[in-house]
């Protein structure tokens, strides 16, 4: 292959990354800077989607360019891999872009409409590069550009309190991680002797390993959430404009995914303990993700935590499939990559459709708060259609296409068994199966909860009642063509399958190759047997219940019922909580009863703040603030005091350098 | 496959039988006479005949729970091996989908429950989805171990321990996951001591609250969904217990089908022998039933 995929993307990437900047020499609030932003942005990610796809079905693995600057050369390389991650950046930027023409109209938000599309196109460019960067320093220069564009979306309305908290909560936990990935990046110059960003023998036997492994753990876990280093997650994706929250959560922590996968892929063989700890992380991340989700009645600080859900499944695949490896197992060790990867792209699918459809229940009633709405699917049929395929998608429920991967990653874990002979990889690789039921069960109550109570019953209150219409045709297009996505996927497992172990195969190194892929397709039609069957019943049960007549919900002859008798929220998910109160520590404000029936005014509540940051982390600081204070003697504001430190710290280095 | 089929059907048309023997066990160690052992499918002619009444609240979600309560058992017995004979359906990875089809169906059916806006069909959503999470990983824990054991990815290999003489190899493991089963079918299938389907009062059931507000044919739809859906468990349990098969079509689907009768009678005799459990007891049990389970990984993998 030519370097021409290359430049396309090349192209493509320039494009999106600067489709914002036309609007900002028009006023603001013209809707001329908005179109030519959103023409531009599309033009793009097709472009950089064509481009990858390309990649995706070529047989090359990969393309390279070299540009020599001053002091060294930055490298560029596409290979299956990145191709792979950069679809959903396109696809999901694409249509956020359509999406926001509707969501966050420029007519409406004069303010910052033009400033969110910049810096919006912005992160989707520099997303890019992360993808196409083949050694560190274009890696890391990407990844910085990412983080800080993605400070800006966060914060874009600058008024808000909350979006400001959460993104300096983003910005100090994002450049945590980048701090922790240049240590692991030296360390990687170190053991390979350059900055190439692949495959190398020599880490194998490098000293430097186990340490390099988990700086990447813990540098690529703060960017993509797993717990406990998921605290900017919850407050960024609950304030951002809801097109902006898709992208990070279905790009943006993918990114981090593509880090550790392209580290994984330098290894020429994965320690035991890395699979071990891959599925610890996963499993960890999973199920606490997912109650964590359940205790929370902010809409989009839900489908927040279930982000941290999905990344713990994706960790677990690669786990499962890292332990497959170091037993030479390639049977099962296909499977978990294969199915971690489509999860990559199925979370980025089902996510962003439930962002954009609770975008359009938040933009047409005005609040986040679950138990203040409810009864909206009679009123916004595609809305709460498009949040009900995405809701049975994200719980990995069939015919859908979170179905799939989580199949192959629990296939991957049947598979371990398969044969004679103990030892901790089998037992680390049987827990998956389990516990992705586990999570997939739990993210079913998370889930009928949150449709329910948003779009079922009668509406709990004025936001809910008040005239609330359907999404716009822009907010509309987006999320119809994600819930096709979904459900394509979903419909035509082996094919996607495929896709993603064309990917994978950079995981397998040396054993790359269809020949692995045996068990890949076995699915094959039974999704749209099984969509077959259900529309069958379907069809029966509509010519067999015919309704006679229509009356109240049965009440058991209490006349007086109001829509606040019913199940809420909060109330939906106690039982559960209360299981996990351990993990939870939620926050609940009892009223004191002085005889049977509550007084005017009391009032039960109940909250769930972040345990490791609400928790453990803030009070950290703030004591750890007023600690810091003491140092605060030697800053005297006299240049001449600050020269003596450095003439006293060099000395002091010296003598000591000396003394070895 | 013609066998399949057959015994596929002959299931069909027993499921409802079971529920009656349920009841007929319960009534003679009552000293009643109860009700006719064919009771229930009197109750599903009867209430395919009746008119619907439909709450005005609800959209069509409503319906989309009774008919995904059929068709999840129903998919689920596709995959089964049924008296004797291979599963109609058989792929690699099939108990994968056999516990996800459940898991739609439940999505459905407390959504539906919730559709209707009332606070007793709500309790008994969250309750239910609380308990079927609890009771997943212990099926899957079964079915890790029963992998292990035939060495084969399809439930109609797994399930027959027979073949692979496992009863004799690992009887204790076999045993483990009897237990274990037998208390997610109990709690699957909201009977005692999880909930108890003969009571009307709203405040203490599970699966019988859930559906309040469905009638006439929707709850036929209902009811004939729960005989399914109790006899794919009895299933699950008939055909691991039973070690060899004979080679005859006809004894092996008797066999089975006393099998099927001898589940629900243990069902029976165990809803007359004890209460209902507290609800906060209910976790700690299921609790118990994955624990069961992973005991049965471990002494397989040693």
């Amino acid at each position: 292959m030519t370097p021409t995929s290359l430049e396309l993307l090349a192209v493509a990437s320039a494009l999106v990354a600067f489709s914002g900047l036309p609007g900002l020499l028009l006023p603001a609030g013209s809707t001329a800077a908005q179109r030519i932003a959103t023409v531009l942005h599309v033009l793009g990610c097709a472009a950089g989607a064509v481009a990858a796809a390309w990649v995706l079905a070529g047989d090359t693995a990969t393309a390279r360019f070299a540009w020599p600057l001053p002091g060294g050369s930055v490298t560029f390389s596409l290979d299956r891999l990145s191709a792979f991650f950069l679809v959903p950046v396109f696809v999901v930027s694409g249509l956020g872009s359509i999406y926001g023409e509707g969501y966050w109209a420029e007519a409406h938000h004069p303010k910052n409409g033009r400033k969110l599309r910049c810096f919006y196109g912005l992160a989707t460019g520099s997303l890019a590069l992360v993808m196409v960067a083949g050694d560190a320093w274009s890696f890391l220069i990407g990844w910085e550009f990412v983080s800080l564009a993605a400070f800006f979306l966060v914060t874009t309305d600058r008024d808000d309190a909350a979006a400001l908290r959460a993104g300096w909560i983003y910005f100090v936990s994002a450049h945590a991680g980048t701090l922790i990935l240049f240590a692991m990046f030296a360390l990687l110059r170190d053991a390979t002797g350059a900055w190439l960003l692949a495959p190398s023998a020599a880490l194998g036997s490098s000293p430097l390993l186990r340490p390099i492994l988990l700086l990447a753990l813990a540098g690529f876990g703060f960017k993509a959430g797993a717990i406990p280093l998921h605290v900017w997650i919850p407050e960024a994706h609950a304030v951002a404009p809801s097109h902006v929250s898709a992208l990070l959560s279905g790009v943006v922590l993918k990114m981090a995914i593509y880090g550790l996968v392209r580290v994984l892929s330098m290894l020429p063989a994965y320690p035991t303990w890395l699979g071990l700890a891959l599925v610890a992380l996963g499993v960890t991340s999973g199920i606490l993700g997912v109650v964590m989700a359940l205790a929370q009645h902010d809409l989009k600080r839900l489908l927040a935590y279930h982000s941290i859900e999905n990344i713990g499944i994706i960790l677990i695949g690669l786990g499962v499939g890292a332990l497959g490896m170091a037993r030479h197992r390639l049977d099962w060790a296909v499977l978990g990559f294969a199915g971690g990867l489509l999860h990559v792209w199925n979370h980025a699918a089902f996510k962003s459709l439930l962002f954009y459809s609770a975008g359009a229940v938040i933009h047409a009633t005005g609040t986040r708060e679950i138990d203040a709405l409810g009864g909206l699917f009679r009123r916004m049929r595609f809305t709460g259609t498009a949040f009900l395929v995405g809701a049975v998608a994200i719980c990995g429920l069939p015919p859908l296409n979170g179905f799939v991967s989580e199949w192959l990653i629990s296939l991957a874990s049947f598979r371990a068994l398969v044969g004679e002979g103990g030892g901790v990889e089998i037992l680390g690789a049987a827990v998956a199966a389990p516990a992705l039921a586990l999570i997939g069960a739990l993210a079913v109550a998370c889930f009928v909860k949150a449709f329910s109570a948003v779009f079922l019953g009668t509406p709990r209150g004025p936001h809910a009642t008040r005239d609330v219409a359907d999404a716009s045709r822009s907010m509309r297009f987006s999320m119809g063509a994600l819930a096709l996505a979904c459900a394509a996927i979903g419909l035509w497992p082996a094919g996607a399958a495929g896709v993603s172990r064309r990917a994978a195969d950079v995981l397998l190194g040396a054993h790359a190759g269809p020949a692995a892929s045996a068990d890949l397709g076995v699915l094959g039609g039974m999704p749209l047997f099984l969509l077959g069957l259900i529309a069958a019943a379907g069809v029966a049960g509509r010519v067999l219940m015919r309704p006679t007549a229509r009356t109240t919900t049965w009440d058991c002859g209490y006349a007086a019922g109001s829509p606040r008798i019913q199940y809420s929220a909060s109330s939906f998910a106690q039982m559960l909580v209360g299981l996990f109160r351990w993990a939870v520590l939620p926050d609940e404000h009892r009223p004191r009863l002085n005889g049977p029936f509550p007084a005017a005014g009391q009032r039960f509540e109940s909250h769930a703040p972040d345990p490791v940051l609400d928790r453990f982390l803030l009070p950290l600081f703030s004591r750890g603030r007023s600690l810091l204070g003491l140092a605060r003697v030697i800053q005297v504001g006299r240049l001449q005091a600050y020269l003596l430190y450095i003439v006293v710290t060099l000395v002091v280095l010296l003598a000591w350098s000396a003394s070895w | 496959m013609v066998t399949s089929v057959a015994n596929l059907a002959a299931v069909l048309i027993l499921a409802p039988f079971l529920l009656g023997a349920i009841n007929r066990t319960k009534a003679l160690v009552a000293g009643r006479k109860g009700p006719p052992l064919l009771q229930v499918y009197f109750d599903l002619a009867k209430l395919l005949r009746k008119g619907f009444v439909v709450s005005r609240t609800t959209t069509w979600v409503f319906y989309a729970g009774p008919v995904l309560s059929v068709v999840a058992p129903f998919v689920a017995l596709l995959l089964l091996p049924l008296g004797g004979g291979p599963a109609v359906l058989s792929f690699t990875g099939d108990m994968i989908l056999f516990v996800s089809v459940f898991a739609l169906a439940r999505f459905f059916v407390a959504a539906a429950a919730m559709d209707t806006g009332s606070p007793f069909e709500g309790m008994g959503a969250a309750r239910e989805v609380t308990f079927s999470a609890l009771a997943e990983p212990a099926l899957l824990f079964g079915m890790l171990a029963l992998t292990r054991m035939s060495g084969s990815l399809s439930l109609t290999k797994m399930l027959d321990p027979g073949a692979a003489g496992a009863w004799q190899k690992a009887s204790a493991s076999i045993i483990l996951i009897l237990a274990s089963w037998f208390i997610v079918l109990l709690a699957e299938n909201a009977r005692v001591p999880f909930d108890d389907p003969t009571t009307h009062l709203e405040l203490t059931m599970i699966h019988e609250v859930m559906v309040l507000d469905h009638a006439g044919p929707a709850f036929g739809f209902v009811v004939y969904g729960v005989a399914l859906k109790l006899t794919v468990f009895a299933t699950l349990l008939v055909t691991l217990l039973i070690p060899s098969r004979s080679g005859s079509h006809a004894l092996d689907f008797v066999l089975f089908a006393g099998g099927l009768v001898g589940v629900s009678v243990v069902v029976g005799l165990v809803e007359s022998s004890m209460a209902r459990l507290r609800l906060v007891r209910v976790p700690q049990l299921l609790v118990t039933a994955t624990l069961l389970a992973g005991f049965a990984v471990v002494l397989v993998l040693r």
